[in-house]
Order: structure tokens, then C-alpha cells, then sequence
């Protein structure tokens, strides 16, 4: 594949040209977020008409004034995505690696400010742990691991990706960002997606919530999905943990811009967008500011999906069962299932402590049931190496 | 046939399948419906639609197939494999390499070395890459294999894949699962004008009447899957495209007429030469 070469291999100040994260800086989301908050039901009309939809008309779709027009945003996200996907819902599972971790940051159970049981998993334990997931169905793993650079090190992760590529056909990383050159050598070794939160997209915030470490560099951060791109990946992940901002509906029009941003700069990458709401965990201080309930989660939902409606939209099993089981068919294409969220968990009991606490603890084979029960087919493998 | 006879409707003598087979590279088949496997809401269901639609090609995407699985993987088992040739597809392959690659991988495991070429480096509209299509068109063709490429409509791009020993080209209607019918319309017409080989159309035909359309215009073939594989009742939707595409290929043998912009009566003018005398009453 070739590939424009940008100069992201070094730390810059700023985000670099040519990139979707310097394109985002070029959206006006303050008008957008004035527009979410003022849209009439005119507007909202408008919206929902169009074929082909821009983030004027998803600020629409997720302003108040459309929080009384869910069933029928509902009933077309949910014909969008089965003439674009079908009758089809993509499973994969994530691996931790490591919870190790050198940032402190104020929402994750893995913050080095912590007092954790810490454990990183041998390449070899990580080939076990692989094997359990391909016995229990699934294809595509994603690599989670907290930022230690010394212990969870470029060498240790291209380890493990080698260890699992020669049994799953898709893997994932979701680890600490990186350059150009670290995530090129990753798909050498058999990396094929990249996912990268941003957390938030608002600096003051960001701010906040990152105390110490490197994940304080927020433009940094911005732009590990471009130099992911650059460097042959072919799936990008993106999305906002809901909760850390105040504002449900800025960090929405943030996360539509960049994934527009990405499809447009990157046309070759399958994009993907996840919408983690906050959970509970080891040293979480009381509730999280801004709370997206479940009519907003929906109303965002089904406005991604009108918005993009090619792009793939991720629930994780931080949501309760029978919530998942029912926002399954508005506009979700990968579900993750029987996650643990510690390294260790799915070869035997694990004392180390998990990221998150899982709210979603149905094993995968109970999923995919519900899934057929529902009219979808679950896949489990989506790509073949050779 | 005489009016209320008793026995089953026979085949259409100008146009019925039985007389008018469908041949790729030396193969002949009677269904001109090709099946597409994805995006139905199970295995179970794909299978009782494939035989709805009396499909004798059915194309499944190598990476969604279970390869240690062999015929036991959830799609393969789901059809006929004794009657229905699976038509492998490089779905996924952004480019040349890759393509070739899963057509190795297809045959490595036993599947039979035809295969339905797709380069679409563009996850979004997965629009074919013209380029990439005939260099692995070209590669896989002095390999063995029988290739039936997946094309935008362009006529010389058909020629050229045609040249390369290409088996059928696959001229797109419209972007693959839009249901939008027969854009690409006056292209398809001129590769069908053109064509040594069979041209199937592929991806776009949302409802039977497309495929109708495009059998009328001279198409050899079609294949459908997302109109199929998400209707409300696949099955029944399989059957109504199988009745489609047998009534548009009797349609497109048996002749049709002109159309005209506007509504004509027959001679207004010189009708008077062909009219009966007039007999003039004898007074």
C-alpha cells in the first residue's frame, strides 16, 4: 500500500499537516455546539430527509429538539445499517496484556497512582490466553495495555502480536500511542487495527483528567490514528469516554469531525467508533461530571449512524445485557463479549486488577445466542492470512 | 400449451432456461442468478434462499470462511455443494498482492479455482480498483484460474479484462449494496454491445425489476445479495428475483420493441393506401 509520506515520526508541538487531527483543528465546533443547542424542529426535519448527511445536520440530530424524534431516527439508523452491513453483528474479544501503567489518570483503574495487584502477561501467557479466546469462538483480539513503555515496550508488543498472529486472522492494539515507525514495525509483526481514544476532546479537560505522564500530550494523541494510517493500518479505531466532559454533545460533534476527518484523509482505512460511557473503578473519585443517559446514548447512536453510515459502531461489555441487547439493532456492527478487563482473566482466576468493572459478564457463546435470537448472524472471522 | 390443459406450465419455448444455457468457460449452467452470501441474518437462511433462487453459483468471501473448518465451516455447510459451484471472492484485498493471495489461499484449501475478483481499496463504496483488478486479473489468469472480475461499468476496462482471459466481466449497476438499480445503464449497454464473454451485472440490483431491467438490456447473468439477503423474507425474495431474471432473458430473446417518446397510432397518415375499398352502396 502506498502511503503519502508525513513527517510524524517525531513528537511535535501541535499536530502536523496533513493530517486528520491538524483537519479537525479546522472544524468550527463551537458554531456546530451552538447549532445543537438551537436546532429547530425545522432543522431536525432537514436531517433526517437528507440522503447524504453533514455535521450541521447531526448537530440536529443531537440537539434537544430531536430527543423527541428517537423512534424515527431509531427506525432509519436501524435500515441504514442493515442495507450497509446486513444481518450481521462482528464479535471480537480484548486480551490485557498489562496493567502496568506510568500515567495518572483520574478515570482508569490501571493509574500508577493506584495501589493495584500488578501483572503483565508473558508472550507466552499471551498465546494461552489467545488460545482461549479462539476455543471460545472468537477471531479478532484486541490488545489492551496500560502505558509503561520500559515494561509494555515496543519489543514485548510486537512479541505478542507475533504470538497471536499466527492463530487469529485480525488483531488489534489498543496500548499506548506510539510513532510512525513503532506502529510499522507492529504490522509487521501482524497488527492490522489501531484504536486510539482520545478520552476527551476537550483540551481543559483532557487536561484535568491526564495528571502525570506522557498521555498528557494531548496533540500527540490527536494524531497516533494518522501516523497509525501511514504506517499500514487498516482498521482505526476512535471514540470519547462519555462522562469525563460535562458536555455529552461537544465531545459528539468532536469524535463525528475527526471520524469524518480520518475517512477523508485516510480513504483506504476502515474507521470505527466506540462510545464508552465512564464506569466504576479502583480509585474513581464519586460520580463522573457529565453523564450521558440511556435516551442521549440512543439519540447519539442513531445520529452517528446517519451521519456515517459506512463507518462500524463499537458497544463494549461495559454496557448492562439487556441494554446492549437492545441498542443492537440501532446502528451497532462490533459487539465485544465475555470480557475480562485483567490480564490473566481468560485462562484462569487472575488477583490482578481489571481496568473497569464489566457490566455485560455473559461468556460469548450466550451473546452470539441472544444475536441469533435477534435475526443477526454473528461473525466471528472477517479476514484470512495467509 | 392449450388453454386449460392440466399438465405443469412448460417452459418457455423462446426462452426457457433448458434451451438456453448460461456458459462460462466451458460450463454450462441454467440459473442466471448468481448469489451473494453476506448479510443474511444466518447460514440457515442464505442456504434456503440459494435454493429459492435455483442458484447454481453461489460466491462466499474467503475471509468469512473457516478454512481449518473445511466443509464443515458455517457457510459451505449451509449449501448444496454437489450442485451449486462456490465462487470464491477476494473480498477484503485492497490490492493485487492481496487478491492473488486469497485466490492461493482459496485453492490451497480445495475450493474450486474459480474465483470472483473484487480489489476495492475503499472500505466505504468498496468501488473496484480498475488498475489493481487487472494486474491480479492477469496474474491469476496465467495461474489457472477461471476469473470473473468485479468492475465499474467501463467498456474498455471490460475489453481489456476480456483480453486478459477473463471468463465474464461484472460491470457494477451501482455501488455495491445501495439497492440503486442500473445507474451505470448506458455503460452496461455498450459492454454488453461489446462483449466475447458473459457479463453479469453485479452489485446495485435491489429489486427484481432491476434485474429485470438489466436482463432486458442483454446482461447473460446477474448476481444479487443485498436485496436478498436483508428483505424481510430472503427466501420468498430469492424466488421473486429467480422469476425476474427468467422473465427479463425471455424478454431481452424474445425481441423487444422500440420504445418511442411519444404515443404513435398506427399510419395516421398513409393508412388510407392499406384500408379495405370502400363499398359504395348502389343506389
Amino acid at each position: 500500500m502506498t502511503t503519502t509520506a508525513i513527517a510524524l515520526s517525531t513528537r511535535p508541538d501541535g499536530v502536523p499537516d496533513g493530517t486528520a487531527a491538524a483537519d479537525l483543528q479546522t472544524v468550527d465546533l463551537a458554531s456546530l455546539r451552538a447549532h445543537a443547542a438551537g436546532a429547530t424542529g425545522v432543522d431536525v426535519d432537514r436531517a433526517l430527509g437528507r440522503s447524504r448527511r453533514d455535521l450541521g445536520d447531526f448537530a440536529a440530530l443531537i440537539s434537544p429538539a430531536a430527543g423527541g424524534r428517537l423512534e424515527e431516527m431509531a427506525a432509519r439508523a436501524h435500515g441504514t445499517t442493515v442495507r450497509r452491513f446486513g444481518h450481521t453483528m462482528h464479535l471480537f474479544a480484548p486480551l490485557y496484556l498489562s496493567n502496568e501503567c506510568v500515567s495518572v489518570c483520574t478515570y482508569c483503574g490501571f493509574s500508577a497512582g493506584n495501589d493495584i495487584a500488578r501483572r503483565t502477561l508473558t508472550p507466552d501467557e499471551v498465546a494461552a490466553e489467545g488460545a482461549a479466546l479462539v476455543e471460545a469462538g472468537f477471531r479478532h483480539l484486541l490488545l489492551v495495555a496500560g502505558e509503561h513503555a520500559r515494561i509494555v515496550s515496543k519489543g514485548y508488543l510486537r512479541d505478542c502480536v507475533a504470538a497471536l498472529a499466527s492463530v487469529v486472522p485480525q488483531v488489534s492494539l489498543e496500548v499506548q500511542v506510539w510513532d510512525t515507525a513503532t506502529y510499522q514495525g507492529l504490522v509487521a509483526a501482524g497488527a492490522d487495527g489501531l484504536v486510539v481514544y482520545q478520552e476527551t476532546y476537550d483540551r481543559s479537560t483532557y487536561a484535568a483528567v491526564h495528571r502525570l505522564g506522557k498521555k498528557r500530550n494531548y496533540d500527540w494523541r490527536l494524531a497516533a490514528p494518522d501516523r497509525g494510517a501511514e504506517a499500514g493500518m487498516r482498521r482505526l479505531g476512535i471514540g470519547a469516554l462519555f462522562g469525563l466532559h460535562d458536555d455529552w454533545r461537544a465531545e459528539a460533534l468532536a469524535v463525528a469531525a475527526h471520524a469524518r476527518a480520518l475517512l477523508r484523509r485516510w480513504w483506504r482505512c476502515e474507521v470505527t467508533v466506540s462510545l464508552p460511557r465512564l464506569r466504576p473503578c479502583a480509585g474513581a473519585a464519586g460520580p463522573p461530571p457529565g453523564t450521558l443517559d440511556d435516551h442521549h446514548f440512543v439519540q447519539l447512536l442513531c445520529a452517528l449512524r446517519l451521519l456515517l453510515p459506512d463507518v462500524g459502531l463499537v458497544l463494549s461489555t461495559r454496557e448492562a445485557p439487556a441494554f446492549r441487547d437492545a441498542v443492537v439493532g440501532l446502528g451497532v456492527t462490533h459487539l465485544s463479549a465475555g470480557s475480562h478487563t485483567e490480564p490473566g482473566g481468560y485462562t484462569g482466576p487472575s488477583d490482578a486488577e481489571p481496568q473497569f468493572s464489566v457490566a455485560d459478564e455473559r461468556s460469548p457463546a450466550e451473546v452470539a445466542a441472544v444475536l441469533r435470537g435477534a435475526g443477526y448472524d454473528p461473525v466471528w472471522k472477517d479476514w484470512q492470512r495467509s | 400449451m392449450s388453454i386449460g390443459a392440466t399438465s405443469p406450465p412448460e417452459p418457455l419455448t423462446s426462452a426457457g432456461p433448458a434451451d438456453d444455457p448460461l456458459v462460462i468457460a466451458g460450463r454450462s449452467f441454467t440459473s442466471r442468478l448468481l448469489l451473494g452470501t453476506g448479510k443474511f441474518p444466518s447460514s440457515a437462511v442464505m442456504g434456503a434462499a440459494a435454493r429459492a433462487a435455483g442458484a447454481e453459483i453461489v460466491t462466499v468471501a474467503l475471509r468469512r470462511v473457516d478454512l481449518d473448518a473445511g466443509e464443515d465451516d458455517d457457510i459451505l455447510s449451509a449449501l448444496d455443494i454437489d450442485e451449486i459451484l462456490i465462487l470464491t471472492n477476494t473480498s477484503g484485498a485492497v490490492d493485487a498482492d492481496e487478491a492473488v493471495r486469497l485466490a492461493r489461499l482459496a485453492r490451497a484449501a480445495g475450493l474450486p479455482e474459480w474465483i470472483k475478483l473484487e480489489v476495492t481499496p475503499d472500505p466505504r463504496y468498496l468501488l473496484p480498483d480498475a488498475v489493481e483488478t487487472l494486474k491480479a486479473a492477469e496474474r491469476l489468469v496465467a495461474d489457472g484460474f477461471v476469473v470473473l472480475p468485479y468492475i465499474n461499468a467501463d467498456p474498455v476496462l471490460a475489453k481489456r479484462l476480456e483480453e486478459a482471459g477473463c471468463a465474464t466481466v461484472m460491470p457494477l449497476g451501482s455501488w455495491i449494496g445501495s439497492n440503486q438499480g442500473l445507474r451505470t445503464r448506458a455503460a452496461i449497454e455498450i459492454i454488453v454491445e461489446q462483449a466475447l464473454v458473459p457479463v453479469v451485472v453485479d452489485a446495485g440490483i435491489g429489486a427484481p425489476s432491476h434485474a429485470a431491467e438489466a436482463m432486458e438490456i442483454g446482461a447473460d447473468a446477474v448476481l444479487v445479495n443485498t436485496a436478498i439477503g436483508t428483505a424481510a423474507d430472503p427466501v420468498a425474495m430469492a424466488a421473486a428475483f429467480r422469476l425476474a431474471v427468467e422473465a427479463g432473458r425471455a424478454g431481452s430473446r424474445a425481441g423487444l420493441p422500440a420504445t418511442r417518446p411519444s404515443a404513435s397510432a398506427s399510419s395516421p397518415l398513409t393508412g388510407f393506401l392499406d384500408a379495405p375499398p370502400v363499398t359504395v352502396p348502389v343506389q
